[in-house]
Order: structure tokens, then C-alpha cells, then sequence
């Protein structure tokens, strides 16, 4: 089995601060982390692994700094990385950065034909979701989304048994190998990864690819010029503009929530249901 | 079979990483490990980094080092309720080659020179807490982290892991705390424009000032606090020992707090929003406290040794230099495959031979008579404050009579004897 | 090329036999966008047997609805799916497609963008459209809900959107409306299908019941602690009210993920919607700001919370609480009732 992951640095937006003048992203403030659907992308692929053999190589696309995530990737349990960096991937949308992974893969499955390829569900920075299933669209393999787990991977049939989780509940999905799967959190916890990993990530260097190593690509289709979409504009949201203060002390404040509750029949009925008799 | 390194240094904080990043550079295989995110991520630092000590081991490194301002004014303020008593030193070859000392912000300057040791070749691992030393025969061999398959081995490992040392008192080397070897100090970095920072400290592009504050900023307990400048931010700060703080019932966070609204600091923070809050423990038991630092494979460096000179405020610098002290030590021991406890005393030898020592034990009096003595900070600092208002004003009294009445005034207050007895108690103490 | 497509669609997502109701928010949503382009609004609807709800469609506002049956379709697979919508796009070329962001939704959007190789904006929560230009303005938080960006899609189309469920408004439905329905047939075998749906299992969890809840009540962190938080759970309990709860308090282990409210928890649309201790991050604000009455109670008069409340007390929400409590108890016992919400 090989198992290719895909893997995106994004700002950490838990501490993500927004410039309220500019409304630009202060990047300062936001460090770089492994997409957390990422990670459980790779540890996803390390479960694989163990029952099936075989290999896992991390992809991404990115700054020549996302070799860090893919450090910590190798520390989660990953054998190989590529780091595809070059200028002219800049500013892509998700259609430009499937095609752009899609030729990554190609490239690396020459050197070692690919049977699975899992994506996280999103990346936390751009929130789309659309590079996994773009990529399998390119790639003409099945897209299984929304995964929240692998039940049963059959080597010698190539098929797989998926949980795909649905608006209310899941569906049990089989398909065929090669597939591409973006995996949800729920799938895995990310395991405390062992100490011989932390060493093996410590030293691990990443292969770097620019664009001129891809072979054959469509430079039209890379980066901003390839991108349908753009960014019009920012702007912080709409403030609202807020009701009434109830005034007064508490006991009064709670009486008149009281009134103004029983007022409103159309919400809330008290349902007058006599104990006399 | 666990890997072997030939050093295993605990702790990235600027102890560990100058011993890693000297051994790493002789070409021996070390191992660098840090518990937090990164090194630095918890690191806490009023914020002055000194020139002279950093400079031994990376030349010149102001040229690349993420540096907050090079301090060209120092100010010292005996405060207190409503008034200061201020001196200091400004001057412009601070702000020039080769600089005095710079105010830093760990987080970034600790990941700036771990990221030097990695260049020089020292592997750095974060996230991972060693747990315990490994021990066999007598012989530190190597240590536990909290990961699965943790075992690692080394021929030395160097204990760099800070003020509470879990692994020295481990081994022995060190006893728990007693409430007056230690400061609580906890502090805030509060953003505030540039501009502003320049207005209000009289500053320039590239240029940074730092204030002590003494008497009512620890409400006239054994401590100081501070007021550094960042580019664009500044570091408050207040401590006081964990002894003088359980006697008087302070809480740390109120004292900040109290710090922060004192009519003679507020108006340098006003506007300025806090950003990161921190609370640390620096040792301060100076000279009698330092534990045993050497030992079969095993040594001990920085925090963890309780290298803190607590009257200046020097304690990275001690923590650099034992570092690389330490390192030379090991350097020589790997050549002559000797890493038993007499072989590694060199590095004691040199640690006490060194200005670090001297300093320490210069001063070992110190903390200890202000500590029993609560009149320096308590008392003394409002008299002077009252002595120079007094002088100051201008009421029409000739200066003269203005003298006298302060010296009655100070007399009649403390009496002269006791005054004569404190002047000479604390001269002694830091002669 | 670009002046060939005209028309707004949406993609009609159908889950036994029921139409989803992102689907009839869209159909609301896609009628004034329609309405200002002065084009028709149509309905995709794919399935098997589901020609029959074509009728709807029409009500909730389309003119027109194309519809595919084919037993392959009967349940949602994106390679057969996509079959059917890529067919429809290529040949009848709309300017504007929206899809609800639901599993199925995205999955199915992001891949008909890669074939018809055009921009797709994710999750969107407001819609506008630039006359003049025709241009699409799909506008959805950014970096964490802290800012909103604008996407457009220039030179391409057809201009795809998918929007998050219960932020646009359907219409009432009218089952009077007159429209057209358009049929069309995919030519696909189960054999060539890669991808088989062996089973759908529904689970109604604790989750689909704070979704669908007429009154909840909502703690943040101002409650202090998971014993004041208790105040909340009785307050619910007293009132028949479902809990709720901020990322913080989740975070603090005071009630589990399922019960958050907000962008990376549930959006709520109750009639009643009680937020208390609640300070009113953004986040947290998208997530339940569409409920009909809102009742804050926070300490800080300059909480954000306050801007979308209908009704605001300021005061300290470990003494309002129970004499809230204290005063629906009274009544239910003095009345007898029992609290039923309309
Ligand atoms: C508020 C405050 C203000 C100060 N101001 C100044 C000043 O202005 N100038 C100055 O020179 N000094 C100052 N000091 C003192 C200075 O910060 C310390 O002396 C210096 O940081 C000591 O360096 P160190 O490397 O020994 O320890 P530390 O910097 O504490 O580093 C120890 C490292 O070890 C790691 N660690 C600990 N245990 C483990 C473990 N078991 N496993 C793995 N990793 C571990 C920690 O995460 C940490 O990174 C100040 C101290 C404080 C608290
Ligand atoms: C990417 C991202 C996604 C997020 N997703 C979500 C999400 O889905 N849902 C969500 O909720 N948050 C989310 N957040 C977090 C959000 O930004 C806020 O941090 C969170 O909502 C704050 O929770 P809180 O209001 O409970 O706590 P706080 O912000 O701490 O507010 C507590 C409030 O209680 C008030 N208070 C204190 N004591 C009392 C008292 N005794 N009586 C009355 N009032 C009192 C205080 O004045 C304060 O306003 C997200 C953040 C990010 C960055
Ligand atoms: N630049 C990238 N490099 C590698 N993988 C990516 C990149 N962008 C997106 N992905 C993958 O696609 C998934 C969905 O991303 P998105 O569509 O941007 O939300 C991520 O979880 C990654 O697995």
C-alpha cells in the first residue's frame, strides 16, 4: 500500500488576529501549524499502515517554511515528504491548487504507484474543503468525503469500507482502490507520537519541488493567473443593532422578562391545564 | 536499544542552548530537548539580555538576532504613593557597537538561538518532557521522556531545565525551595504603538530603556518590579520572595494589578492592550544556594544551578556562560572518554573561577539582610521621597534650613543609630 | 461565450423522499439574485422517484426544474451525481449555481468546479449580485469568523456558491405557482459504478434536537464554573428548554462538543434563544443570531452580545438566574400549567 497525504500549513486561528484597520490578517500573531485535519489525515494513514504494510508520503504545497509540517508529520508516522514551492503557485484558489498537487502526485507515482490518497475534510485557514475532491476529480478517482472511518481496507481485492458521515447519521460506502478520502476529526485522536519518530522528524529533510520538476505542466493553470476566484473585499461584519436593556434591579428586571415573555402567545403558551376541581 | 547521543541537553532556554550549541559546534552528536511548543513558547524574562555573555558564543549576533531595542538609559525609581525618586544613566554609545545590553522577548529569541544550535548541528526535539535521569552503577546514562519508546542514552547529560530543576533534586543535587531562595515574579507584555512607546519613554528609532522600581511597587516587600521597553510593546513586571509575599499576604496578580494603576506607571501603559500575561519563579538564594553541579555523567547549568545574581537582575548572561562552560567541560571529557564526576568538575572548577561566582558570592549577603530587614524598601524609600520634595520646593525656606530639617526629619523617624546601623548593614552587604 | 449563460440554479438535495431545507432557504435565496437578473430560477433535482417533488420546488419559488430519475441516483454518489449535473450545466449553461453546504452539497460542488473548471466559493452566509457586471458577490467568514471576505468569480461560469443551511430565509411555499419541469435522462449503468452505498444509518443524536429546538437555553463562560453552570441545565429543565453552550465552555469540559453553538458548532434558529455569561465573539454570534427573540443576560453593559439581543440584562446572571427559575416555577404551580411553545 502506499498512502499519499495531503498536508497544508495554515495560521494557527485560534490566535489569529485581524488588523481592524486594514482588515488584513496580522501575521505576526498567528503561528503556523499543521492543518489539525491534516494530522488526523496522517495518523489516519498510520492505522492503515500497520494493518496493510507499506508506505506513507506526505504532500504539500506551500512556503519553503511548511517543511516544518512536514516534519511533524513524519513525527505523527509518515515515511517520505514533498514540499512543492515555487513562486508561480502563489495565490491559488482550490482549483489551481488541485491541479497543481494533482501533477505532485503524478510525479510521485511514478516513482511508486499510489493506492490511497486522504486529504483533511478542510483546512482551517481557507475552509473550503474543495482540494480533495478536486484532486480525485483530476486524478479520475472516487472522492469519498466526510469519512469518519476506514473500517476495512482489502489489499487483494483493492476495494475499501468507509464510514461517511451524513447531515444525520452516516452511510457504509465501498469503493475501489485507488480513492481519494478527506477525513473528519471524529475518524482518530492523534496519538502522542513515540520518541524514535520526534528523532526520525528532527533529522528528516523533505524533497523540494519547484515547478520545473513537475514535467509537463500547464503554467496557466498554476497559482493566481489559474485561480477562477478572487477576493473582492473584506470587510468586518455587519454590526447589529441590538434591542432592549431591561433596566432596574434584578427583581425588576426579571419581572419585566416575565411580562414581555408571557406578552409574546405567538412563542410561548402556558397551557391551562386546571387542578381544580 | 535506544539511540546513544554523546550529550543530551534538557531545556532550551538560554542555558541548554548555549551548551548545545558549543558542543554541537566541536562537532559532538547532542541531543536538545525541550518541553514546550517551541523553545521559548513559556520562557519568561524581564527582558534584558546582556551583550558581553551572548557575544562569547555567537559573535556579533546583533546583527541577526531578533532583538526587542538596545538599552541606551537605564533608570532606577525609589517610588512611592504619590511620588519618585529618580536617578539614572542615558547614553548614546549604548545605542552603538558594540551595544551594552538589549531588551528581548523570549519567545522569539529563544527559538532564534535554538535554531542557531541546529545549525551547528544539535538535534532539537520539542513537546517532549524528560521525565527522569537514567541511573546505572552511579552513572547518569542517559534519560526517560514522557513519550513512548523514550529511553535515550548519552555519555553526559547536562540539566539545564530551569529554576525548579525536577531532575537535579531528583539526583539529590538539590532540596526543595525554602520560601526565601525564590522570587515569585509575574508579568505582562502590553502592546502600545511605537510612537507612543517613544513619546512617553523620551526615546528614538532604535532605542530602549529599562526601569527598576523599588519601595511601593512590591508595597515596600523584599522585591522590584520593571518597566522595559520592546519595539512595539512593553514588559511590566513585579516580584517579590515567595517568603515575603506569604508574610505580607500578597497575591502576585494583585500586585501587578496594583502596579499597573499607580499613578506614577499608568500613564505609560495607558491605551496599551496586554497581550500575553506570565508568571515565573527566579532563584535567589544566591551563593549558599547553588547545589552540587557536577557529577558521574551528569551536570547541571543556568536556573537550575540557581545562577541568579537577584540584585542585578543577571541571570541569563549566568545561564549562557555556565552553558558553555559546561560545554568546554564535556568537550574534554569526550576526549579523554572520562565522563566520571572528577572528570566533569572542570566544568565546577571553572564555574567557580569564573565572574559568576565571584558575583554571586560578592553578594550572598544580600537578599538576606534586606530580607530581615524590611526598612530599606519599607521605610527608607518614602523618606527620601519626602527629603526630595521637601528640598525641591520652593517655599522660600533657605536650602540650608531645608537640609537640617530633613536630616531631623529622617533622624527623628528612624533614629540615628538605627540609621547609621542600616547604612552600614547594607554596604556590607553588597560591598 | 460568457453572455451564453443565463439563469440562477440550485441544486435540490433530496434525503428520503424530503426535500432538504438548505434547498427551499436557496430557492428563496436564488429568487431575488433571479429577480434582479431578471432571469428565470430553476430547481436541479436528481434521484430516483423523485420527479414528484418537482411540484414543490416550483412552490418554494422556481420557474423551472430539471429533473433526472434514474434508479443509479437513488442515493448520493458524487460520481453518478456529478454525471447528471455536469450533463444539465453544459447543456442548458447557468450563470449562477448554489448548492447547500451539507456533506453531499460540497462534495458534489467541489466536484463539478474541477470539471467545468470554474471558481466555487465555500460556505457562503450572504449573497448579492452585481448587476451591471452580473457578478456574483458570495460573501463568507474568513480566517476564524473574525472578517468577512467577498468572492468573486470574473471571467468564469458558471459562478458557484455553496451557502451554510439556515442563514437565508425561504419563501412561504405557494402551491399555486406556476412553472415548468424540465426531464432529462442520464445514460449510466450500476456496473460502471466504482463507488456502492451499502447501508444509511440514521442517528437522531442530542446534536439534530439542539438544531430543531424551539427554546434553548445558551451558558458561556460568565456562569463561572460547571457548578454555575448547573443554573443553566435547571433553568432548561424548568422551562423545557434544550442547553446550550460557547466553545469555551466546552472547552472547559462543562458539557460535551455536540452542544456548542456557533461556526465550528451547531447554528440555531429556536424561537427563544437565551445567551447568559455569554461575552458574543463573532463565532459564536453566526451561529444563532437568526432565532427569533433573543434574551442576554451578561455583567459587561459593552458585551457584544448585547448588539444582537432583542432583550438585555445587565446584571449578574448567578442572581438573575434563579429568580428566573424561582418565578416560572411559581407560575407553574400557581396556573397549574405547564409551559408548550407555538
Ligand atoms: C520575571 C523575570 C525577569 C527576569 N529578568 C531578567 C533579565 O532582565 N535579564 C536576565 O539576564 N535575566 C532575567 N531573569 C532570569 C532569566 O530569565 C533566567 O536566569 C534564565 O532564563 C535562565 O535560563 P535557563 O536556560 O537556565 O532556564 P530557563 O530559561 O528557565 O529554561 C529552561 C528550559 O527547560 C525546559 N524544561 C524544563 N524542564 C524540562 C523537562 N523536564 N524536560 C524538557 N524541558 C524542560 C523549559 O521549558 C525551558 O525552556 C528574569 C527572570 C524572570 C522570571
Ligand atoms: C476559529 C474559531 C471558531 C470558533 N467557534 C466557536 C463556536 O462555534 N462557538 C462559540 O461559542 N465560540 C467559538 N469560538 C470562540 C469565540 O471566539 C469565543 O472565544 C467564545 O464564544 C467565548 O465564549 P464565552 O462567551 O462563553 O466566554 P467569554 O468570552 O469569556 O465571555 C464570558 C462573558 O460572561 C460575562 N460574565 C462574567 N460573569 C458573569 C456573571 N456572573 N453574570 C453574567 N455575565 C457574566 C462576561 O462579562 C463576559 O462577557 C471560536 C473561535 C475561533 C477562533
Ligand atoms: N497547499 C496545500 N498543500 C497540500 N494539501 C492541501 C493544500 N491545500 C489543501 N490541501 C488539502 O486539501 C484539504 C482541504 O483543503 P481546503 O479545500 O483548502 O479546505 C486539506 O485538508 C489538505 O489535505
Amino acid at each position: 500500500m502506499h498512502i499519499v497525504v495531503c498536508v497544508k500549513q495554515v495560521p494557527d486561528t485560534k490566535i489569529i488576529k485581524i488588523n481592524p484597520k486594514t482588515n488584513t490578517l496580522d501575521r505576526r500573531s498567528a503561528p503556523a501549524i499543521l492543518n489539525p485535519y491534516d494530522a488526523h489525515a496522517v495518523q489516519a494513514a498510520v492505522k492503515i499502515r500497520e494493518e496493510t504494510g507499506g508506505m506513507i508520503s506526505v504532500l504539500s504545497m506551500g512556503p519553503p517554511q511548511a517543511v516544518a509540517i512536514i516534519k511533524k508529520s513524519i513525527e505523527i508516522g509518515a515515511d517520505r515528504g514533498y514540499l512543492i514551492s515555487d513562486r508561480a503557485f502563489a495565490g491559488a484558489d482550490t482549483l489551481a491548487t488541485s491541479y497543481a498537487l494533482s501533477k505532485a502526485l503524478q510525479k510521485i507515482a511514478n516513482e511508486e504507484p499510489i493506492d490511497l490518497v486522504i486529504c483533511g475534510k478542510h483546512a482551517i485557514d481557507g475552509d473550503t474543503g474543495q482540494v480533495g475532491p478536486g484532486i480525485a476529480r483530476r486524478l479520475d478517482i472516487p472522492p469519498i468525503t466526510n469519512v469518519i472511518e476506514v473500517s476495512e481496507v482489502n489489499k487483494a481485492e483493492k476495494t475499501v469500507l468507509i464510514k461517511r458521515k451524513q447531515i444525520s447519521g452516516y452511510e457504509l460506502i465501498q469503493t475501489q482502490l485507488p480513492c481519494l478520502l478527506t477525513v473528519e476529526k471524529e475518524i482518530n485522536s492523534i496519538l502522542y507520537s513515540p520518541l524514535p519518530n520526534m528523532l526520525r522528524a528532527a533529522r528528516y529533510e523533505p524533497v523540494i519541488w519547484a515547478v520545473s520538476d513537475l514535467g509537463e505542466v500547464d503554467k496557466t493553470q498554476l497559482g493566481l493567473k489559474g485561480s477562477p476566484t478572487i477576493v473582492g473585499k473584506m470587510f468586518t461584519p455587519p454590526k447589529l443593532e441590538g434591542g432592549k436593556k431591561l433596566e432596574g434591579s434584578s427583581d425588576e428586571q426579571v419581572s419585566q422578562l416575565m411580562d414581555i415573555l408571557m406578552e409574546r402567545k405567538d412563542l410561548l403558551k402556558l397551557k391551562e391545564t386546571s387542578t381544580a376541581n | 536499544m535506544p539511540e546513544k547521543f554523546d550529550v543530551i541537553v534538557v531545556g532550551a532556554g538560554p542555558a541548554g542552548t548555549s551548551c548545545a550549541y558549543t558542543c554541537a559546534k566541536s562537532g559532538l552528536n547532542v541531543l536538545l530537548i525541550e518541553r514546550g511548543e517551541y523553545p521559548g513558547s513559556k520562557n519568561v524574562m524581564g527582558g534584558v539580555l546582556y551583550r558581553k555573555q551572548m557575544e562569547e558564543i555567537i559573535p556579533e549576533f546583533w546583527k541577526e538576532a531578533p532583538l526587542e531595542r538596545p538599552v541606551i538609559e537605564q533608570r532606577f525609581w525609589m517610588m512611592d504613593k504619590e511620588s519618585v525618586v529618580s536617578f539614572g544613566y542615558k547614553g548614546l554609545e549604548w545605542g552603538m557597537e558594540p551595544y551594552n545590553n538589549f531588551t528581548v522577548l523570549r519567545a522569539h529569541f529563544d527559538q532564534w538561538f535554538a535554531r542557531k544550535a541546529v545549525e551547528a548541528g544539535a538535534l532539537l526535539i520539542n513537546e517532549t518532557v524528560v521525565l527522569e535521569c537514567l541511573v546505572e552503577n552511579g552513572k547518569v546514562i542517559g534519560v526517560r521522556t514522557d513519550r513512548p519508546d523514550g529511553d535515550i542514552l548519552a555519555d553526559v547529560v547536562v540539566l539545564a531545565d530551569g529554576v525548579n530543576s525536577l531532575l537535579s533534586k531528583q539526583l539529590g543535587f538539590h532540596k526543595e525551595f525554602r520560601p526565601d531562595e525564590v522570587a515569585l515574579t509575574v508579568m505582562e507584555v502590553v502592546n502600545l504603538p511605537k510612537d507612543k512607546i517613544n513619546d512617553r519613554f523620551n526615546l528614538e528609532e532604535n532605542q530602549g530603556c529599562t526601569i527598576e522600581i523599588f519601595g511601593d511597587s512590591t508595597k515596600g516587600n523584599l522585591g522590584t518590579a520593571f518597566l522595559y521597553t520592546n519595539k512595539e510593546s512593553l514588559n511590566i513586571g513585579v516580584g517579590t520572595t515567595l517568603s515575603s509575599m506569604i508574610k505580607a499576604k500578597l497575591k502576585p496578580y494583585d500586585l501587578l494589578d496594583y502596579l499597573k494603576t499607580h499613578p506614577m506607571i499608568k500613564p505609560y501603559l495607558e491605551g496599551g492592550e496586554s497581550a500575553e500575561y506570565l508568571a515565573h519563579l527566579i532563584p535567589e538564594g544566591g551563593y549558599r544556594s547553588v547545589p552540587r553541579v557536577a557529577g558521574n555523567g551528569v551536570l547541571v547549568v543556568g536556573d537550575a544551578a540557581q545562577l541568579v545574581n537577584a540584585i542585578h537582575r543577571e541571570g541569563s548572561n549566568m545561564a549562557m556562560s555556565s552553558g558553555k562552560m559546561a560545554a568546554e567541560a564535556v568537550i574534554e571529557a569526550k576526549q579523554a572518554n572520562d565522563f566520571s564526576e572528577s572528570s566533569l568538575n572542570r566544568y565546577k572548577d571553572a564555574l567557580y573561577g569564573s565572574f559568576i561566582m565571584k558575583d554571586l558570592e560578592k553578594y550572598k549577603d544580600a537578599a538576606h539582610v534586606f530580607e530581615k530587614y524590611p526598612q530599606y524598601l519599607r521605610d527608607y524609600v518614602p523618606m527620601m521621597n519626602r527629603a526630595a520634595s521637601k528640598f525641591f520646593t520652593v517655599d522660600g525656606t533657605p536650602k540650608r534650613d531645608k537640609q537640617k530639617e530633613i536630616m531631623r526629619n529622617m533622624t527623628s523617624e528612624r533614629g540615628k543609630f538605627g540609621m547609621l546601623q542600616d547604612i552600614y548593614r547594607a554596604w556590607k552587604a553588597v560591598k | 461565450m460568457m453572455e451564453e449563460y443565463r439563469g440562477v440554479w440550485v441544486f435540490i438535495e433530496e434525503n428520503d423522499g424530503a426535500i432538504e431545507g438548505v434547498s427551499l432557504e436557496l430557492l428563496g435565496a436564488g429568487r431575488k439574485l433571479a429577480e434582479k437578473l431578471e432571469v428565470p430560477l430553476s430547481g436541479i433535482l436528481l434521484g430516483h422517484e423523485v420527479t414528484k417533488l418537482a411540484k414543490e420546488v416550483i412552490s418554494y419559488g422556481a420557474d423551472k426544474v430539471y429533473v433526472i430519475d434514474n434508479p443509479v441516483l437513488k442515493d448520493y454518489r458524487t460520481e453518478s451525481y456529478m454525471k447528471g449535473v455536469i450533463k444539465l450545466a453544459e447543456t442548458y449553461k447557468p450563470e449562477i449555481f448554489l448548492y447547500g453546504a451539507t456533506p453531499n452539497g460540497k462534495d458534489l460542488a467541489s466536484a463539478v468546479a474541477t470539471d467545468l473548471s470554474t471558481g466555487l466559493t465555500a460556505d457562503t452566509t450572504m449573497l448579492d449580485v452585481d448587476i451591471d457586471k452580473r457578478l456574483l458577490e458570495a460573501s463568507r467568514p474568513a480566517f476564524g469568523g473574525n472578517i468577512m471576505a467577498t468572492i468573486l468569480c470574473k471571467k468564469h461560469r458558471p459562478q458557484m456558491a455553496t451557502v451554510r443551511p439556515k442563514v437565508m430565509k425561504a419563501l412561504e411555499p405557494d402551491s399555486n405557482r406556476q412553472g415548468s419541469i424540465i426531464e432529462e435522462t442520464l445514460n449510466l449503468k450500476e456496473e460502471d459504478m466504482r463507488t456502492k452505498v451499502l447501508k444509511i444509518v440514521k442517528e437522531l443524536t442530542k446534536k439534530t434536537n439542539l438544531a430543531e429546538a424551539h427554546v434553548i437555553v445558551c451558558g458561556g463562560k460568565g456562569l463561572g464554573d460547571i457548578h454555575g453552570f448547573q443554573l443553566i441545565h435547571e433553568f432548561a429543565d424548568t422551562i423545557g428548554a434544550s442547553v446550550g453552550g460557547t466553545r469555551d465552555v466546552v472547552e472547559a469540559g462543562w458539557l460535551p462538543h455536540e452542544f456548542q453553538v456557533g461556526q465550528t458548532g451547531e447554528t440555531v434558529t429556536p424561537k427563544i434563544y437565551f445567551a447568559i455569561g455569554i461575552s458574543g465573539a463573532i463565532q459564536h454570534v453566526v451561529g444563532m443570531k437568526n432565532s427569533e427573540l433573543i434574551i442576554a443576560i451578561n455583567k459587561d453593559p459593552g458585551a457584544p452580545i448585547f448588539e444582537v439581543a432583542t432583550y438585555g440584562i445587565v446584571g449578574d446572571a448567578l442572581e438573575i438566574l434563579p429568580k428566573l427559575i424561582q418565578q416560572f416555577k411559581e407560575m407553574k404551580t400557581e396556573k397549574g400549567g405547564e409551559i408548550s411553545y407555538a
